[in-house]
């Protein structure tokens, strides 16, 4: 993959993944509503918010799980909101679930592999009998991958019985293997402990560097401040903050938004959808 | 060999190539209901190009299994639109709509059924078993087959790491249609006639156990299965009336023991040899 400069402010940043007004309701919902930000090529950034603020529905907005109702979504300048979900992936986006999405019938090896399917094109890689094939160039890219990603596990264990911050490792890693331009990432370090955190953050910062863009949603601020440089805060579907990780904790909107104010209590209800 | 012998062995090979054409598109998660629909039209296709119309039985049989594959391919589209329950219903109900309607088509000897000449040798069976089943292990090695597995675990992630659901689960539809096809076509020329009355409901309940019951997950699910339901029966044949009985009860017991089947992949991977050795070097060390 190309090195792109990262964010350096004196350098021209291109935009990897922008949107623009997005809007979408549920019934009477609305879960984003005229929602705009740019993620800089190479950037990492954070997207943040309470429970229910619609950071998970901005995810599968994105990744084209549900279809927005206005706006646009462009990706490297492309509009992509019309896409299907899977050719999205084609064009450079991949995704990490909040609830761990592995096969669990499916080998750690296998489950790694099947992320590079949109790399293997055609009828010839599709009948490749990769399972056979002990050498291929695609298990070594897989297992290399495992290794990069600090995952010390058989390749061919069954992925139902390892602990949670392996699958969730492995997941991230299937997700790497289409060679995306921009991963999301939902709640990566949910679940790991302090060590496994320190490492995740570290191997995502390694792969940035690489010129990927990263866009993770996640609750653990230390994960946050120390991966991520912008941030994004979203409440009620609104987008209430939109600048560097280290104004987070100072913005009066971010701390009513978390904290709550006694106004804000009696204008909102306490349940949040 | 003897006759007897013989003609299970027959039995075996179709049933084998006939179970492999439900296994496949079970592997990618679609319960195919239809497999009496499917081979009766290979059955027929066959008995038509070779008898009325006296074309070489090496021509006849892929004819038939193409022309299954082919039946399968379009009816996939609209089928594949239903889940779970209804996708299991519309192949049920695929496979009565063929069998009603050669029972009233006169070309094809409505319910006098229609006799289907030139009989195969039983090596023919069985090469045709052992090509089949090695062709389904390939496909299971490769990238297709790991997206077919892949849906069948989770078909909402699989759409998003970018593989195109729809078209694999198609493909997957297609060549089960070719191997239930082609199983048909076999039966027919073995047993030299043929009737609208034998492909019913019954058959492709069978069929669909013996891979459920022999496991889903690998492509030695349903040669386990296949064996268990063809040979078993047969050693309980000493038990006279009651062999039913004893064989509805050793399926239900199956069922609550193995309830992934009879061959998991788990259980593949332990007998796996490499693992073997794996574990005999820990062991030694």
């Amino acid at each position: 993959m190309v090195g792109a400069p990262r964010g350096g402010g004196e350098l021209i940043v291109t935009t990897a993944l922008s949107v623009t007004n997005v809007t979408k309701r549920f019934g009477g919902l609305t879960v984003a509503d005229n929602v705009s930000f740019d993620v800089p090529q190479g950037a990492r950034m954070a997207l943040i918010g309470p429970n229910g603020a619609g950071k998970t529905t901005l995810f599968n907005l994105i990744s084209g799980v549900h279809k927005i109702d206005a706006g646009s979504i462009t990706l490297d300048g492309k509009e992509i909101k019309d896409l299907a979900p899977r050719t999205r992936v084609h064009a450079g986006l991949s995704r990490s679930f909040q609830n761990i999405r592995l096969m669990p019938h499916l080998s750690v090896i296998e489950n790694i592999m099947l992320g590079q399917h949109t790399q293997a094109s055609g009828l010839g890689a599709l009948l490749q009998p990769i399972a056979w094939q002990r050498k291929s160039i695609w298990r070594e890219r897989a297992i290399e991958s495992m290794h990069s990603a600090g995952i010390k596990v058989d390749p061919d264990a069954s992925v139902g019985g390892l602990p949670y911050g392996v699958r969730k490792k492995i997941e991230v890693v299937r997700a790497l293997m289409s060679r995306p331009r921009l991963l999301m990432l939902d709640e990566p370090a949910a679940g790991l402990n302090p060590r496994e955190t320190a490492e995740l953050s570290a191997f995502l910062k390694a792969v940035a560097w690489e010129g990927l863009t990263l866009l993770v949603v996640e609750h653990d601020m230390s994960f946050v401040n120390d991966l991520c440089e912008h941030t994004v805060v979203l409440n009620f579907g609104r987008l209430i903050y939109n600048g560097p990780t280290a104004g987070v904790h100072v913005d009066p909107q971010v701390r009513e938004a978390y904290l709550g104010t006694r106004k804000s209590d009696k204008k909102e209800p306490s349940h949040v959808a | 060999m003897s006759g007897y012998l013989a003609g299970t062995l027959a039995i075996l090979c179709i049933n084998l190539i006939f179970a492999y054409g439900i296994f496949v598109s079970a592997a990618a998660g679609q319960i195919n209901l239809g497999g009496a629909g499917f081979q009766a039209i290979g059955a027929y296709a066959t008995g038509f190009i070779a008898g009325t119309l006296g074309l070489p039985v090496w021509f006849s049989i892929p004819a038939a299994a193409t022309i299954s594959a082919f039946i399968g391919f379009l009816i996939a589209f609209p089928v594949l639109r239903t889940r779970g329950v209804y996708l299991v219903l519309a192949t049920f109900a695929f496979g009565e709509v063929v069998s009603g309607f050669l029972l009233h088509t006169d070309t094809f000897g409505g319910a006098m059924g229609m006799v289907v000449p030139v009989h195969i040798e039983l090596w023919v069976l069985m090469l045709c078993a052992i090509v089949v089943t090695l062709l389904t292990f390939y496909l299971m090695a490769t990238r297709l087959g790991l997206a077919m597995r892949s849906i069948n675990d989770d078909e909402e992630a699989t759409v998003v790491i970018g593989v195109n659901v729809r078209a694999v689960q198609v493909a997957a539809f297609t060549i089960g249609g070719a191997f239930t096809g082609l199983s048909g076509a076999l039966y027919a020329h073995n047993y030299g006639f043929v009737e609208a009355q034998y492909f019913n409901a019954l058959l492709s309940i069978y069929v669909l156990l013996f891979v459920l019951i022999g496991g889903a997950q690998t492509a030695w699910g349903p040669l386990a299965g296949s064996l268990f339901f063809t040979v078993l029966p047969e050693l309980f044949r000493v038990g006279g009336a009651w062999r039913y009985v004893i064989f509805g009860v050793l399926i239900v017991l199956m069922m609550v023991i193995r309830p992934e089947g009879m061959v998991t992949r788990d259980l593949v991977r332990k007998l796996s040899p490499r693992q073997w050795w794996a574990r005999r070097a820990a062991v030694g060390s």
